[in-house]
This record gives C-alpha cells, sequence and structure tokens, in this order.
C-alpha cells in the first residue's frame, strides 16, 4: 500500500457526524472549527483518545471488583433471606439444571465485560507501543468490542425485572442490592470507554515509517 | 468487479487516491475517509443493497438503500404506536399462591427507585424507555417535514444527537433479561404475558427495520449549506 494516503496526509478530516470531509482546522482556529454542514466539533483524531481510555479502562477495572463481590439482589422468601452475586446466580442456575441459561448469563455478565476490558487494554497497549501487528484484525477486535458491549446490561433488567415482578409480602419479595449498581457502572463506563478509543490510531503508526 | 459477498463490494485498488492525485481537481466531495481508518478513498456508485467496504481495514463505508425516507417514516409510524400499546397495557402478570402481581413496563423502574436504587431506576428508564422514544420522536421531527420537501428547524442538530443516541437504546437487551426472569421464575410461579410484552418485542424488529432502511447520507444530503 505505498501509493495510499490517508485523510490526515491530505490535510482533511471526515465530521465523525455525517461524513462530509472537511479541510482540517489549522491550530489557530483549532477551537472553533466546526462541520460546515452539520455542526459538530470538528477532530483529525478523538482527542486525547488514549488518556480518557485508560482512564475510563482503569475505573472499570476498580469497579469491576465489588460488582463481583456484593450482591445483585436479596430473595426473602418465608424468613429465609438469600443474596447473590453475579456468580453465584450463574451457579445457582447450573444447580436447577437451566445450563443454557446459565451459560448466557455467564456469557454477558462475566466474558462480556472481562473481554472487553482486556481487548480495550490491549489495544491501548499496542498503539502505545506502535505496533504494526495485524492492524486490521485489531480494528476488527475492536469493532465486535464496541458492538457487542451493550449487551452485559442483560443481568440488570433481570433484576429490574424480577424487582417487579416478586413483590408478595411475606411471602416471597427480591431487592436489588448494591452489586448491581457497580455492574450498570462497569457496563456504562466501559461503553464510554469503547467510544473514547480511536481506532484509527491503529493505523497511525504505519504511516509514521521513513 | 470482485465482489466480497452478494450484498458487499469492496473498494478497488483504482478508487484509492494516491498523493499524486490533484485533490483540488478532485472535488472533496467525491472522496471519502473511512471512519476507522483515515484512508482516503474514491466513492462509487453501487447496486442496490451493496455496502461499500475500506479497502484497508474492512469497515463499512456506505450503503445504498431504496426508498429510504418512505420505508424509515412507515416503520416510525408503526413504531410510535407500538410503543404507546407497550407503555400502557400490562406486561407481564405473576401468579404465586393465590397471589397476583401485574406489572407494566415503567414498574420495575419504580419499584427500583422505592428502594432507593435511583441510580439504577434512570439508568433503566433511559435504556428502555426514554431513549427508544427520543429516537422515535426525533426520526418523525426529521423525517415527516423531508417527506413534505422542507427542512426542519435545527435539523442538523437533531440528526447529529440521534446519531449519538444509537447505542443507548437497549430495548433488544431489555427482550433477553424478560426471557431469562421468566425462565428463572417459571420453576415456582405462573408467568402471564400481556400485550405490552408482544408489541414491545414487535417494536424491537421495527426499530431495527427503522435504522436499517435509514440511510443517512440521504438527510445529510438535503442540507445546503453553502
Amino acid at each position: 500500500m505505498k501509493h495510499t494516503i490517508t485523510a490526515a496526509q491530505a490535510s482533511l478530516l471526515n465530521c465523525h457526524s455525517c461524513d462530509l470531509l472537511c479541510n482540517a482546522p489549522t491550530a489557530d482556529n483549532h477551537l472553533l472549527a466546526t462541520c460546515p454542514r452539520c455542526g459538530a466539533t470538528l477532530h483529525t483524531r478523538k482527542p486525547n483518545s488514549i488518556a480518557r481510555t485508560w482512564a475510563l479502562v482503569i475505573t472499570a477495572y476498580i469497579l469491576y471488583i465489588p460488582a463481583n463481590l456484593l450482591p445483585v439482589m436479596t430473595v426473602t422468601s418465608v424468613g429465609k433471606v438469600q443474596s447473590d452475586t453475579i456468580i453465584s446466580g450463574v451457579i445457582y442456575l447450573l444447580l436447577s439444571g437451566m445450563w443454557p441459561l446459565a451459560m448466557l448469563v455467564f456469557f454477558a455478565s462475566v466474558v462480556v465485560p472481562l473481554a472487553k476490558l482486556f481487548i480495550l487494554s490491549y489495544l491501548l497497549f499496542s498503539v502505545q507501543r506502535k505496533s504494526r501487528w495485524r492492524p486490521r484484525d485489531r480494528t476488527r477486535l475492536y469493532r465486535i468490542t464496541e458492538a457487542v458491549g451493550r449487551w452485559s446490561m442483560v443481568d440488570i433488567y433481570v433484576v429490574t425485572i424480577l424487582v417487579a415482578l416478586v413483590k408478595l409480602g411475606a411471602l416471597a419479595t427480591i431487592e436489588a442490592g448494591s452489586g448491581a449498581v457497580f455492574f450498570a457502572a462497569v457496563v456504562v463506563v466501559t461503553m464510554f470507554a469503547a467510544m473514547a478509543f480511536d481506532p484509527r490510531l491503529i493505523w497511525d503508526r504505519l504511516e509514521d515509517q521513513p | 468487479m470482485a465482489f466480497k459477498s452478494k450484498a458487499s463490494k469492496s473498494m478497488q485498488k483504482k478508487d484509492l487516491v494516491s498523493p499524486s492525485t490533484n485533490l483540488a481537481n478532485n472535488g472533496a466531495s467525491q472522496l471519502i475517509a473511512c471512519h476507522e481508518c483515515d484512508l482516503l478513498q474514491q466513492k462509487v456508485p453501487l447496486p442496490n443493497g451493496a455496502a461499500a467496504q475500506c479497502v484497508r481495514c474492512g469497515a463499512e463505508l456506505y450503503r445504498h438503500k431504496t426508498n429510504s425516507l418512505d420505508r424509515t417514516l412507515a416503520l416510525t409510524l408503526a413504531g410510535v404506536i407500538l410503543f404507546i400499546v407497550a407503555n400502557t397495557f400490562p406486561f407481564l402478570s405473576f401468579q404465586m399462591r393465590g397471589n397476583e402481581t401485574t406489572t407494566t413496563l415503567i414498574s420495575g423502574v419504580k419499584d427500583l427507585y422505592q428502594q432507593d436504587m435511583w441510580g439504577l431506576a434512570i439508568l433503566v428508564l433511559l435504556t428502555s424507555i426514554l431513549v427508544p422514544l427520543i429516537q422515535l420522536l426525533a426520526l418523525l421531527y426529521v423525517l415527516v417535514p423531508l417527506k413534505l420537501n422542507r427542512i426542519p428547524w435545527q435539523l442538523a442538530r437533531v440528526f447529529r444527537y440521534l446519531h449519538h443516541l444509537q447505542p443507548w437504546s437497549m430495548m433488544e437487551v431489555f427482550m433477553l433479561g424478560i426471557l431469562v426472569s421468566v425462565v428463572k421464575l417459571a420453576g415456582m410461579a405462573t408467568i402471564v404475558p400481556g400485550v405490552a410484552l408482544w408489541s414491545f418485542a414487535v417494536l424491537i424488529f421495527v426499530l431495527a427495520a427503522a435504522a436499517a432502511a435509514l440511510d443517512p447520507h440521504m438527510v445529510w444530503d438535503r442540507l445546503d449549506y453553502q
């Protein structure tokens, strides 16, 4: 790909909102540059992408700990009180013989958020180390991460629906636990992290060559 | 022409922009930069239903959509009706030992709020009810005047925000949550699905179809910004 050129090299950039190709802002009008068609602020690359993504990823790692240690819901049934964390909920489903459901919840609540955090950390490392290794696959990895993250919200919705349905006073009541708050925060923060990362940084390293 | 699959067309070598190309003569409107790897490529006309992919990273650059305005408008109108039904009628009923609880879509939000989980309540309210509602209304606001050959006030701003809201509409994830909860409770109680549940399920498909039918470039091209 020797005879190719990126928009940045041509002093152009595309508006992230309406895709219009615009002239890149120069240093002096940097803050004023907005898209002439849709009015969005123009950036050659997402501003401070690496630092912002790292900040959000690290936040999510920290939030992930209480999200898994604290109960996501508490079931009170005829005097018995039982608290469930995400993992104990999965184990309960497994023991009741509902293994397809257990797999689904395990995948959405454990595999997806962790994989997302690991992938984003790896992408950030690879960009910072100026890696040239398989940029196309790394871009694909980013695309998958961005698309799949929202499905982790499943557990939050399950808690919401159970709380609404099971309120029979002394017979059976379900309450949301503080683990759910932390888990929801993990999902939201990782979604923002994926949005903050700019996949074009993966490709910029390839054009640095002499 | 090398077709990657039936419905997608990869950009060709000749569509790449070489450093020697005179950009001023070429006109920037004929060019497109990949939003994922920033490679400049020339736009090519596409056959029906085809999509152009970036040669370098494989991201979808744009897609040809026929009758985008009419189809999106029809689906959005259907979506509004389904949304009203989904939010007013009973959603799920829970029967256990003679006791019965009937819920609507918003009950869960109210109960979370009463349990002092207002953060969760707001998140669920936003992702399952408010954002889809705003999306539907904003689409109507944009598409109805365009259909009547008018430009709505602040079109660019409304359409731009609509684009940013997309990831926060999670009705299909909510539906999966319903499925999981119902299976979980099925052993200990009877769950009766209500009218709202069915319209909610259909609404998910209608909204997905509307999003697929909408061609953002069709809207942006209406804006005469010069």
